[in-house]
């Protein structure tokens, strides 16, 4: 862990912050986008290029986009004067997120015993790698995904559509 | 000789890091290079814009602008004092962090495109496995900062543009992604140099790019159409409609930050242009074996300054699309033409050698497109034009 971790962690752990803090809501979007930032430079740090830059480009140029234009559709985008930043089962959500973490914080250190002792080997992963990988060993999953995500695009197409009898074109 | 003018760029730079001391010489290689890149490109970026007002000017039969210097080329330095010396205006309303983050963002996303283009032999800044994947996060990332631009001004025309603009950059650039899918199928990399390096090759010394083949054909056409939509030029510059929109996102933007957006936009379509002829026109390679002793540099910019004169022309000729008419476009037509290319590209992939598949892989493609043709017209019930007012 090194002095470029230090920086990114801070970055993203104050992304995360400013997102959950802040008043307005576009604003909170904007540093949760940095947060996402921060994790892609986390894995750009790790040398895992390929999950850095689909970070980028999923959560960066798509999710963040699609936060966004979820808030403007929806709702104004100021949170009322009165009253904190903070719903009022605040402490629910704390309780919740706070197990959350320690059970992935508890895998995670099952995962591997040992896993934070010693300067770790790092497996140099091309995205040549990734790619025999996903077509090889990984090829059903990787269909699921795409038959998921296909059912997902119709399902969206239909919500849209019109709901007229009798014609064609929407 | 020869080798050395190809080379030129390289070896000033490592002529120039040699006065260093042995530890700085990597960093102030790396230096050494972003400068040319942001000298070079900004550089162009100025010939372009003078280049459009004089070339659609002859297009609309009038001169341009022919006062600044001889023939007018030295207007773009007076542009960039004027917007130097202007006054910033902030709207009272507006939020004055993202307003001003906003276009200071676009430009250093967009110049991070560049890090991976390959501009000559052995000329590229950052030589990383998943270069062209690295450009497409950087190309949507563009989106965030457009979207602040317009959301921040607190101005309904800026909002209304940053939405269209955002609207339509994602619907273009899953296209855009599908159409360059197709060279990383064919290449087995995401390398753009490798890329380039697989089409820098002659059989009777005509090159191999990919361009001259049915799926790089129509892999290409429907890339420049999405990357055109993608840098928002007209035909598909409703984001910025004046007509409709003033100046769309960036409305309340004057000053220097305007002409960040500007170049923003236009360092957008160079870059574009770089890929696109990166991955279908052999980058740096020559078009003939025979010319192959011109510096390879030479010919990376001139596809790019071809492709702008490309954009310039378009832009002249075609009248700008409706929003509906936009999005029908981008999820009806070019998007199903990349799909059914991917599957052309495959077929092409796994027939081997041999004239018989650029029989059949042409006969694929003409024969869907002429039957979408035929299927999209019939629906449309195209009659003789009526007026309603005019007669």
């Amino acid at each position: 862990m090194g002095f470029p971790f230090w920086i990114l962690a801070a970055l993203t752990v104050a992304g995360a912050l400013a997102a959950v803090l802040l008043r307005n809501l576009v604003h909170c979007a904007l540093a949760l986008t940095v947060a996402f930032a921060g994790l892609a430079l986390l894995f750009l740090n790790l040398d895992a290029q390929f999950a850095g830059f689909a970070q980028i480009l999923v959560y960066i140029g798509a999710v963040a986009i699609l936060v966004v234009f979820a808030i403007l559709l929806t709702r104004s985008t100021e949170t009322p004067k009165d009253g904190g930043v903070f719903s009022r089962t605040w402490f629910v959500g704390l309780v919740i997120s706070a197990g959350a973490f320690a059970v992935l914080g508890w895998a995670l250190l099952q995962s591997q015993p040992g896993l934070s002792l010693g300067p770790a080997t790092a497996p140099a992963a091309t995205v040549q790698q990734i790619g025999t990988a996903l077509m090889g060993r990984y090829v059903l999953a990787l269909e699921i995904v795409a038959l998921l995500l296909t059912a997902a695009l119709i399902g969206a197409v239909i919500v849209a559509r019109h709901e007229r009898e009798g014609t064609k074109e929407g | 000789m020869l080798e050395k003018a190809d080379q030129i760029f390289i070896l000033l730079r490592n002529w120039l890091v040699g006065f260093l001391p042995a530890g700085w010489q990597t960093a102030a290689g790396v230096v050494l290079g972003v400068i040319g890149i942001v000298a070079v490109f900004p550089g162009l970026f100025a010939i372009t814009t003078v280049l459009e007002r004089k070339g659609l000017g002859r297009i609309q039969n009038r001169l341009g602008p022919n006062r600044v210097g001889p023939f007018g080329i030295l207007q773009p330095i007076a542009d960039a004092i004027k917007s130097l010396t202007k006054e910033d205006i902030v709207p009272r309303d507006a939020d004055a962090v993202v307003h001003f983050l906003a276009p200071v963002f676009l430009v250093v996303v967009v110049f991070m495109g560049f890090a991976v283009l390959p501009v000559g032999r052995n000329m590229v800044l950052v030589d990383m496995d998943a270069s062209l994947l690295f450009y497409f996060a950087m190309g949507a990332s563009t989106e965030v900062s457009i979207f602040m631009a317009g959301w921040s001004s607190r101005n309904k025309y800026s909002l209304l543009g940053a939405m269209r603009a955002v609207a339509q950059m994602i619907s273009y650039e899953v296209p855009l992604l599908m159409s360059s899918v197709v060279i990383v199928m064919m290449t087995g990399s995401l390398s753009l140099v490798k890329i380039v390096e697989a089409q820098n090759q002659y059989s009777y010394g005509l090159p191999h790019w990919y361009i001259f083949t049915p799926w790089g054909f129509a892999a290409f056409v429907m890339y420049a159409i999405a990357g055109t939509a993608e840098t928002n030029r007209s035909p598909f510059d409703l984001p910025e409609g004046e007509s409709e929109l003033v100046a769309g996102y960036f409305t309340e933007y004057s000053g220097f930050k305007f002409a960040l957006f500007f170049l923003g936009e236009y360092l957008g379509m160079l870059s574009i242009s770089g890929l696109g002829a990166t991955l279908f026109l052999g980058g740096w390679s020559a078009p003939l074996a025979v010319l192959n002793w011109v510096p390879s540099w030479i010919w990376f910019f001139a596809k790019v300054m071809l492709s702008i004169v490309v954009f310039i022309w378009v832009r002249g000729t075609l009248p700008r699309l409706r929003q509906d008419q936009l999005m029908n476009f981008a999820w009806k037509f070019v998007l199903p033409m990349t799909l059914l290319d991917l599957v052309v590209a495959a077929v092409w992939r796994f027939m081997g050698d041999g004239l018989l598949r650029w029989f059949v892989c042409s006969a694929i493609l003409i024969g869907v497109y002429v039957a979408a043709g035929r299927w999209g017209m019939r629906s449309k019930h195209f009659g003789p034009r009526s007026y309603r007012y005019a007669e």
